[in-house]
């Protein structure tokens, strides 16, 4: 995927590194890794490659991402 | 395409048809069926264990067999059905006719559990969608294992969009392992679901209404059965979505027969406004001037829904809208430069080739800023900020466009 970029600095993803418990749920569920885990937290490496698809959302059992796409 | 009830396959039946007959005394005679019933043989055969095997074993009244279904086995849970992990010559023209678009979203199984070799109660179960080409992909990737195959109800629709759409969901997931009594199937409780699932399912959801533990397993069908060798992990390449020129090209007749309907109307309005001159309304304007206008639209589909998205990581820019700026010029230039060295249409002129131009780049453009929504990389987020630059800047270009067009008739 690096050739296929889409535009940069529009992704609401927000990951609160205080809450993460370190389960590394979201670096499995990402469709484009852009998760990693340091020191047993998730940090977010490829913001810009995100696609808000809302997987990690969805997963996270700490609530600790969030995205807010628009309509869309 | 023929489709039946339950599956978008024509079914096959393995038994030959038998005629009615009762003591040798044919019940409906006809003409054509007489030489036929002596040679009808009793295919139900005594095996070697002395049980009578009758080949119409699975078949009820009522019921279609479905051509991917092999056999049925009986668990705890009742009777499931074991598929095929070979397709068949039909399922491979029914593939061929959805990627044209044709019932695409009729193209459905039905939604429940299956079994796939022989599978016992240690077997892993994998979650699909019923959408027959994901089924299709899914089954045919998984030749020589033993496992079960949860089918979840998407209304046809692939694992990806179905859990954005909702349908692939934490409650379907729960619905069905509680529905086909998946407990009494298997001794563990875990499931395996496609990474790409995960945006309408939640692993802590499922857990908590079922007992089920969700394992995310690759996204693609392909990498199953590495996936399980390797104790259930993934490794990045398994994680990570793709979008080779095969996987944009292979996407590309949905494109364009989506917009086949849109561009119906928009040739009417083409032969209305061509035949607007100075007097008032010609005929044969509207005709000769129509077709080119119609030429110019093709061009402006072809180059936006076609080549736009196959060569799509070769297009600078980043935006989409952009991209299908830059190739349908290239197009549109060489359609103009064409009219205007053929003499197809030498009332074209000046105004005329810049209307047309502009007409066959918009819809480029806009063709190609529709196809954020099929690619596996783009943003609501990012599609909503191309769409407000690029939406009016359409619209203007569709209004000049017109305008010279009329112009150029006078």
């Amino acid at each position: 995927m690096e050739d296929l970029r889409y535009i940069d600095d529009v992704s609401t993803l927000v990951l609160d590194k205080d809450k993460c418990i370190g389960c590394t749920l979201c670096t499995e569920v990402c469709p484009h890794c852009i998760f990693e885990m340091r020191d047993k937290k998730a940090v977010i490496t490829d913001f810009n490659a995100c696609m808000e698809c809302g997987a990690c959302v969805n997963n996270c059992p700490s609530g600790a991402i969030l995205v807010n796409p628009g309509v869309g | 395409m023929k489709e039946n009830d339950n599956c978008g396959c024509s079914p096959k039946t393995s038994a030959p048809l038998k005629p009615i007959s009762t003591s040798g005394v044919n019940l409906m005679p006809s003409i054509d069926a007489a030489p036929y019933c002596g040679s009808a043989k009793d295919t139900n055969t005594t095996n070697s264990n002395g049980r009578y095997e009758r080949d119409d074993r699975y078949k009820r009244p009522g019921y279609q067999l479905s051509s991917y279904v092999e056999k049925f086995i009986d668990t705890d849970a009742g009777r499931i059905p074991i598929i095929k992990s070979k397709l068949g010559m039909d399922d491979l023209f029914s593939t061929f006719y959805v990627r044209c678009g044709i019932h695409r979203y009729q193209y459905t199984i039905t939604p429940g559990l299956y079994g796939i070799g022989n599978p016992d109660k240690d077997s892993e179960v994998l979650v699909t969608a019923n959408f027959k080409l994901t089924f299709d992909h899914v089954r045919k990737e998984l030749d020589g294992l033993d496992a079960w195959i949860l089918v979840l109800d998407t209304k046809g629709i692939n694992v990806w969009c179905a859990a954005g759409e909702g349908t692939f969901s934490t409650r379907e997931l729960v619905y069905r392992i509680k529905t086909d009594s998946l407990a009494k199937v298997v001794d563990h409780k875990r499931v395996i679901v496609p990474q790409l699932g995960a945006v309408g399912v939640s692993a802590k959801q499922v857990k908590s209404q079922s007992g089920f533990r969700v394992v995310y397993g690759p996204i693609r069908a392909n990498d199953i059965q590495t996936f399980l060798r390797n104790n259930k992990k993934a490794d990045k390449k398994m994680r990570m979505v793709t979008f080779s020129i095969y996987e944009r090209f292979i996407l590309t007749p949905v494109e364009i027969q989506i917009s086949l309907k849109p561009a119906l109307i928009i040739a009417l309005v083409l032969f209305i406004i061509s035949g607007i001159d100075s007097g008032i309304f010609s005929f044969s304007s509207a005709f000769d001037r129509g077709l080119t206008g119609i030429l110019a639209m093709i061009t402006g589909l072809f180059s936006g829904a076609l080549i736009t998205p196959v060569l799509l990581p070769w297009i600078p820019t980043r935006q989409f809208a952009l991209k299908g700026i830059i190739t349908g010029s290239l197009f549109a230039i060489i359609l103009v430069l064409f009219l205007l060295n053929s003499g197809i249409s030498g009332s074209v002129g000046i105004a005329g080739s810049i209307a047309l131009f502009l007409f066959s780049v918009t819809i480029s453009s806009y063709l190609a800023m529709n196809f954020t929504g099929t690619t596996p990389f783009t943003s609501p987020s990012g599609v909503e900020k191309e769409m407000k630059l690029f939406i009016p800047i359409q619209l203007a270009s569709l209004v000049i466009s017109s305008g010279l067009w009329i112009y150029a008739a006078f």
